[in-house]
């Protein structure tokens, strides 16, 4: 009989499952539940973008592509990031295409860190950074954001986290889950900290389309903040493609060369299909993603003002498709709500403690689900509430 | 106004109190505009998309290209109007290219819709021709798909 236990990795049992996981499990076997659990859009991706990825199948574009990708969709991705957010990375030096956002997460952190170093997370967020920094031997070091600063990170928290040891900053802007934006003055006060320092930072900017409020702003895109960020960002969210696995990184010249080592022996190159995908997508989808960022918007709103009529506050959350209401009011905590909810009334919500211990007292939802779903989700969360 | 216009145009059923919290804006002053838009023949009616294939119901819809010759002083607009006057008929377009006016129309039978064609359309004064063709099958109307959605495999994932 093998000793499993004792010949598995201490460092890949040392990390839990996502806590999102149980409230997905309670899901099953519930056909009439109405999920506002999974962080993933409701569109299908659109149809040109889809013809694009077939055609490239009937030419017969099957192989492998260099190991940083297509240089075609490098150069469109380049372009793009131009043309939107006033940033400029050389697609032959600067840019590797990844297998979704979290392959270029795993690659900015596994580049960087070292056994010993740490890593600073603002939390609530999205369940990765923490392990994947484990995984390459680093401490993630978190920093609670709090709901009196629509979940935004200050100066003030950033600075009493930073130590001599500190290697990296995680900005997960627009965040899930809460679905805090970084304005401009926000980015500035972060990047006054971090200036003189050798601190690098990744920034996850995956939502950087679904900003509702001012457009969206970079960290790259603040002087001298360029040289020291690794930028990551993908297709999933902004056009509806989370199946097809893309998305990008982008940094100096220098680290993205060391990236693309981890990425050439562990992955090869990005799905070829998705590729050419993606060339259609990032080339002429501009109207796709106004189209779907104006829908989202219409439930944003209306998800706000329900939660507001329910009584579970929520600040005005202006980015991604979440908003982060806290239910403290019913007097349950995050799971007990989440539980209630589902086993009473077949709705799924995912409770904030998920995302971080201070996410406890909030529950995340997704609003990328039709209004229809939503207000059917509203009525019964009402029963719910309404019976405590 | 026309934001809501459009979300009106994609689901006539949202109510004044849910476009008003989709717009960020009041429920009063969503039902004024909509009452503006009522009153302005901007808002004509309010329909629903049906897939009548999947009654028992007997439809025939044909799409007529007709040919005209316009008249002083009226161009093309009389005869449109002495045609769109019929119940039956759905849709009286003006067209650019080799034909006048596109009229679609829903009959029981092909019977009906070739009597309409001959009785009542080819002797209307300043109707030079027609072309009648049936509408076999219904794959999009109106932005609506006429087929069941095929829902994906269920998934055990955790994001």
């Amino acid at each position: 009989m093998m000793d499993y236990d004792s010949l598995l990795s201490r460092k890949v049992k040392s990390i839990a499952p996502s806590g999102i996981r149980r409230f997905f499990d309670l899901l099953e076997d519930r056909p009439d539940a109405i999920s506002l659990g999974v962080g993933e859009p409701d569109f299908v991706t659109p149809w040109h973008i889809r013809d694009a990825g077939v055609y490239s199948l009937e030419k017969g574009f099957t192989k492998y592509t260099s190991n940083a990708g297509l240089l075609e969709l490098r150069r469109q991705i380049s372009n793009y990031l131009f043309r939107r957010f006033n940033l400029y990375y050389d697609p032959k030096k600067q840019m590797i295409v990844t297998v979704g956002g979290s392959e270029a997460i795993d690659l900015g952190v596994r580049a960087l860190v070292d056994p010993g170093d740490e890593v600073i997370i603002p939390i609530p967020s999205f369940v990765c950074y923490g392990p994947i920094v484990t995984l390459a031997g680093g401490t993630p070091v978190y920093v609670e954001t709090k709901a009196e600063n629509e979940f935004r990170l200050t100066a003030e928290d950033l600075r009493a986290a930073i130590t001599p040891r500190t290697k990296l900053l995680v900005l997960p802007f627009p965040n899930n889950p809460t679905g805090a934006i970084m304005e401009q003055k926000d980015i500035e006060a972060v990047a006054e900290v971090l200036r003189g320092t050798d601190i690098m930072v990744l920034s996850d900017e995956i939502y950087a389309e679904l900003s509702y409020g001012d457009k969206h702003v970079s960290i790259a895109s603040i002087p001298d903040m360029y040289e020291r960020t690794i930028l990551v960002n993908g297709f999933s969210k902004s056009y509806a493609m989370t199946g097809w696995r893309m998305g990008y990184v982008c940094g100096p010249a220098v680290i993205i060369k060391q990236m693309l080592k981890i990425h050439q022996y562990a992955i090869m190159s990005a799905p070829t299909t998705s590729q050419y995908a993606a060339i259609e997508a990032v080339r002429d989808g501009d109207r796709d993603i106004e189209m779907m960022k104006n829908d989202y918007n219409y439930r944003r709103r209306y998800i706000l003002e329900e939660l507001e009529k329910l009584g579970l506050h929520c600040f005005e959350a202006k980015g991604a498709f979440y908003v982060f209401p806290s239910i403290q009011s019913t007097g349950l905590t995050s799971e007990e709500f989440c539980e209630r909810l589902i086993m009473e009334q077949n709705v799924a919500v995912i409770p904030g403690n998920a995302f971080g211990s201070c996410g406890e007292g909030f529950v995340r939802m997704c609003y990328a689900t039709s209004l229809k779903e939503l207000k059917e989700a509203f009525r019964r969360m009402k029963i719910c509430i309404d019976s405590l | 106004m026309t934001e809501m216009l459009k979300l009106l145009e994609k689901d006539a059923r949202y109510t004044p109190a849910e476009l008003a919290a989709m717009l960020g804006k009041s429920e009063e002053a969503v039902r004024k505009d909509i009452a503006a838009c009522e009153e302005n023949n901007i808002l004509l009616g309010y329909g629903a998309v049906i897939d009548w294939e999947r009654t028992d119901e007997e439809m025939v819809t044909a799409l007529i290209e007709v040919k005209i010759a316009p008249q002083r002083g009226d161009g093309y607009d009389r005869i449109a109007e002495r045609i769109y006057q019929y119940e039956e008929v759905e849709s009286v377009f003006l067209m650019s290219g080799a034909f006048d006016l596109t009229v679609i129309l829903t009959e029981r039978s092909l019977k009906e819709i070739s009597t309409f064609v001959y009785a009542k359309l080819a002797p209307i004064e300043g109707v030079t021709g027609t072309a009648t063709h049936f509408i076999m099958k219904k794959y999009k109307y109106n932005n609506r798909i006429f087929s069941p959605v095929i829902e994906q495999e269920e998934r055990p994932l955790y994001i």
